[in-house]
């Protein structure tokens, strides 16, 4: 089974390459960009029968730092 | 009493070897040293150093994987006991993804790699490690990092600022830690996580001894201990 983790910032934390990276779009004429998010994509290959529970255990105790970041799974 | 200090180092540490010299420099006995793989200890350890560098190359996030390494189930279990660690740098940050600092360490806030000698107030010096340093004082310490940006929610940092745990403050902006924060110590006080290296600075021929009387204040709190 396929699994995506999508991590990202916390609402509320300041996000310097978020910030950047806007910057940068300003730059190039782009318009109407309110604000820029840079998370992290984790992309597992896990056996079939890997219950959620698991895969939330990974999430908290490894690949997102729950005091600035949160996750959303997406199964594939 | 002889002192027993020990420097862990991880894969990418790179200044292992510098807190080694300064332990060894300060208390006359040189540090052990420990293999992140190792699940034990050596025994009765007086001091745990988790040197600067960039453990398994900042992957995932920086300190977030040593911190989950064999050895650091019994540096958490020495802390627990009241064994006195310092993380310095990257090992601020093994502390903190470890949970034994509250908080995390962000990009800094203008995206530069900061490598400067810096100026900070030292707010606590009732703790082991900060004793030897008057009250109030301005140090100068060198930092070097990238992710050196102090996060915590505010209800955390009001705890950590009434209850005496800022250690050191930044006097100036350096990379954007919410309140000026540079170092900050646990609940129990036997830990430490700082962004600046006092290792660094230990010997005038390194160009300043600030960090030297941290090192002098732990050996001796705990010799006299």
């Amino acid at each position: 089974m396929k699994v995506r983790v999508h991590v990202s910032l916390k609402p509320g934390v300041l996000d310097p390459q978020g910030r950047a990276v806007h910057h940068a779009l300003e730059g190039l004429g782009f318009t109407g960009v309110d604000d820029v998010r840079v998370g992290r994509l984790v992309e597992l290959d896990v056996a079939d029968d890997t219950t959620d529970a698991a895969l939330d255990e990974m999430c908290r105790k490894l690949l997102a730092n729950m005091v600035i970041e949160n996750y959303r799974i997406e199964k594939l | 009493m002889a002192f027993r200090g020990a420097v862990i180092t991880f894969p990418g540490s790179n200044c292992d070897r510098d807190m080694a010299v300064a332990l060894e420099n300060v208390s006359g006995v040189p540090a052990l040293r420990v293999w992140h793989g190792e699940a034990d200890l050596p025994e009765a350890l007086d001091f745990i150093a988790l040197p600067g560098g960039f453990s398994y190359g900042d992957y995932l996030r920086c300190g977030a994987i040593a911190s989950r390494s064999p050895v650091m189930r019994s540096v958490i279990a020495a802390a627990d006991r009241g064994v006195p660690v310092l993380g310095v740098c990257n090992g601020f940050q093994v502390l903190t993804e470890a949970g034994l600092l509250p908080g995390a360490l962000m990009r800094n806030a203008e995206l530069h790699f900061t490598c400067r000698t810096v100026p900070l107030t030292v707010e606590n010096t009732q703790s082991l490690f900060t004793s030897g340093y008057d009250a109030g004082s301005t140090i100068m310490l060198p930092v070097a990092h990238h992710d050196g940006n102090y996060f915590a929610d505010d209800a955390t940092l009001d705890r950590l600022e009434g209850d005496g745990r800022v250690a050191f403050r930044y006097c100036g902006a350096v990379n954007g830690s919410q309140r000026g924060i540079a170092g900050i110590l646990n609940d129990a006080g036997n830990v430490l996580g700082m962004m600046p290296h006092p290792e660094r600075a230990v010997e005038p021929e390194l160009g300043g001894t600030d960090g030297r009387i941290l090192f002098e204040s732990a050996i001796r709190g705990l010799v006299t201990a």
